[in-house]
């Protein structure tokens, strides 16, 4: 789960790490008091999106005015965002995060992040900071410093001592930077957190050391132990249609295709997308019913499919292990009947109960298209797609 | 003496959860398959010692079950938020394999985990996974059995289906299987495909390794590497999620392709650099395997 940057910033301040003083808007009219109310002569107005890369897409604006707070207030908010992160569609922008501005002297790069393959946490450290953190770990991958955190022991102070040298951080600042990374390493632990950024953190004219941006993401599966950071969420920012399928249980991600795929188990869910493309038709989405479909379940999932309007084709594709052929066939029915089926529907099942299955599915009455196999049911898909687009493009001429 | 790897009809098996909905239903069936019914010999669940399911007796601990029953594997059906501490109580109790079904850990809870099995002698295969099943012999986990086939063909792979498909592809060609591992979806895991190669390879009763895999992380690159130079068996491979988009979870906790790392192509291309030849084609996995030995 994501937070918005000024949320993440109130976690990390009451592990005393410094930040920006600051105030959350909704309305150009409270991002106007929130400056007031701030003081000083230089704010930043910042446009609260989940998606990084806010300042080059112009999400973030410097006002040396109240006039102009109110002036990039008004043009961020309820506008189009597009960053390199939102993809072209971009993300609307619901809030805002004024702040006050601070003189900078140099930008750094901390992240903290859970490290598969050392089975660790990794601190990442960097002196290029404010910069895009991949491009630098590419173009000069000397200036990426890591350590690597026994989950038991906590961060080691030898190596932060050691990691704020090599990222050059004026001496004065280095006792106050070993705290701050021991502050944000246990926001990390103690929160559940899959990853902390810190982008860019910056020392002041006069040797402070401030978080001028942070992000922060959590593990989904700890929710549960963390009520007030599930609380966080915002539904602006989740995707209507897969916020909608994972209350059914589902998991559903949306891609641009015209094939809609049913299937269980994430990992054959992947594979049927990649065997519909290999066969020259385009995946209309990822769709995992999961381990325990029902009947309500795979009717869901139908209604899900069908929201799609460039639709011309549904493709099922279970094996049944521990689910049985024949819940799923009667799913499937069930399902077709209720919402009405306009496109061509393709079904291939395998393991338990098959034959069973087989049968619902054969004296249900209903048309479908069934597969002997993955390659099969593929092939069928895509040809019937190609041949439901053409019948309607026939129709609606 | 090893009858293909890590477990066979000798292997006596702890349930850790075994009074739950899950446990009590998969246990049932791991006890109808093969030898079963003589390898699953004890279950755990403190608030219930003293009971009994369906004949196999309950304890308070691993520990105590180990003692009176010798056995030395245990299988966890235990709810997420109790599974990592349940993993603790096997790595204590010294047992030499723990297979973890459990879907939902928290990921500090299995970084936790891990550190303290270092130096340990327990092999942990999971989170999030189907379980191990050497097919004629004994089934620990999820996985239906009857697709399977006694045979000299390893299968490993980190998503559960789609190891029954390729199972399944095995077994139509008639490609029995020595072990079939499914080692979970989770970032932080037990043994990686690297751990299950290095076993096949030295296992008499492997012939050759199907390896399945999928976005996220860069295991299926560590294990390509280490196969060519080491693997003295043929290796095949498919990866899924080609045409899975960045930034996306597809499913598993580990199924992501983040900061432009731990797609298929990237894993394909060092697969094939090493000497593994990998199919685009997921229903071709039996038949490039067919096609190597």
């Amino acid at each position: 789960m994501k937070i918005h940057e000024y949320q993440a910033k109130a976690i990390l301040s009451r592990y005393g790490v410094s930040v920006p003083a600051g105030i959350a808007c909704f309305s150009v009219k409270e991002a106007v008091l929130a400056a007031e109310k701030l003081g000083g002569n230089k704010w930043v107005v910042k446009a609260q999106i989940y998606a990084g890369g806010r300042g080059k897409g112009g999400g973030v604006k410097l006002a040396k005015s109240i006039a102009e707070v109110r002036q990039f207030a008004e043009a961020m908010l309820f506008a189009l965002l597009v960053t390199h992160q939102t993809g072209p569609q971009g993300r609307i922008v619901h809030r805002l995060y004024i702040e006050q501005g601070v003189d900078i002297s140099h930008e750094y790069y901390l992240a903290l992040v859970v490290d598969r393959t050392s089975q660790c946490v990794s601190l990442i450290a960097s002196d290029a900071g404010g910069m895009d953190i991949e491009q630098v770990a590419a173009g000069s991958p000397e200036k990426i410093h890591k350590i690597q955190i026994d989950p038991l022991a906590g961060l080691n102070l030898r190596d932060a001592e050691r990691i704020v040298r090599e990222i050059n951080l004026p001496e004065s600042c280095q006792p106050a930077a070993i705290t701050m990374l021991d502050a944000l390493y246990w926001a990390f632990d103690e929160n559940d957190a899959s990853l902390l950024e810190i982008n860019p953190l910056i020392v002041t004219p006069d040797n402070r050391l401030i978080a001028l941006d942070a992000k922060m993401n959590f593990d989904d599966n700890a929710l549960f132990r963390h009520p007030e950071i599930a609380a966080l969420r915002d539904p602006d920012e989740d995707d209507p249609l897969e916020a909608e399928a994972s209350q059914h249980g589902l998991s559903y991600i949306p891609l641009d295709g015209d094939i809609a795929c049913l299937v269980n188990g994430a990992g054959l869910a992947m594979a049927t997308m990649d065997i519909i493309k290999l066969y020259g038709g385009n995946p209309a989405n990822f769709l995992d019913v999961g381990g325990g479909a029902t009947v309500e379940k795979v009717t869901e999932a139908f209604k899900l499919m069908l929201r799609n309007p460039g639709l011309q084709a549904i493709l099922v594709n279970i094996f049944g292990g521990i689910m049985r052929c024949d819940v799923i066939a009667e799913g499937v029915v069930s399902a077709a009947r209720e919402v009405k089926l306009t496109v061509p529907l393709i079904v291939r099942l395998e393991g338990t109960n098959v034959e069973l299955g087989k049968k619902i599915l054969a004296d249900s009455g209903l048309t479908i298209i069934s597969a002997g196999n993955m390659a099969d049911a593929a092939r069928k898909a895509v040809d019937a797609a190609a041949r439901h687009r053409t019948e309607t493009a026939t129709r609606g001429a | 003496m090893i009858v293909a790897i890590l477990i066979d009809r000798h292997t006596r098996v702890i349930t850790q959860g075994i009074t739950g909905k899950t446990g009590q239903f998969h246990t049932r069936q791991c006890r109808e398959y093969a030898y079963g019914r003589d390898c699953f010999v004890a279950g755990v669940n403190p608030k219930k010692a003293g009971e009994e399911l369906e004949g196999i007796p309950v304890f308070a601990t691993v520990e105590e079950a180990k003692q009176k029953t010798g056995a030395t594997v245990s299988v966890i059906y235990v709810p997420p938020a109790y599974a990592s501490a349940a993993i603790d109580e096997a790595v204590e109790a010294g047992l030499d394999l723990v297979v973890c079904i459990t879907e939902g850990i928290p990921v500090w809870d299995m970084l936790r985990t891990r550190a303290r099995m270092r130096g340990k002698k327990t092999l942990l295969i999971g989170p999030n996974c189907p379980g191990i099943i050497t097919p004629g012999e004994l089934k620990i986990g999820i996985m239906p059995g009857a697709i399977h086939q006694q045979g000299r063909i390893g299968v490993v792979s980190r998503s559960g289906t789609l190891t029954y498909e390729a199972v399944a592809q095995l077994s139509e060609l008639e490609l029995g299987q020595s072990t079939c591992i499914g080692i979970g979806g989770d970032p932080i895991n037990g043994l990686k495909h690297i751990d299950v190669l290095k076993l096949f390879n030295e296992d008499s009763e492997t012939d050759a390794v199907l390896m399945v895999g999928e976005i996220g992380g860069t295991d299926e690159e560590e294990c390509a590497r280490w196969v060519r130079e080491h693997m003295k068996k043929p290796v095949v491979g498919f990866i899924a999620g080609v045409t899975a988009p960045p930034g996306k979870r597809m499913g598993h906790a580990g199924a992501i392709i983040a900061g432009g790392k731990g797609t298929a192509q990237e894993k394909i291309e060092v697969m094939e650099a090493c000497g593994i030849r990998v199919t685009r084609n997921p229903a071709e996995m039996g038949k490039l395997l067919k096609s190597v030995i």
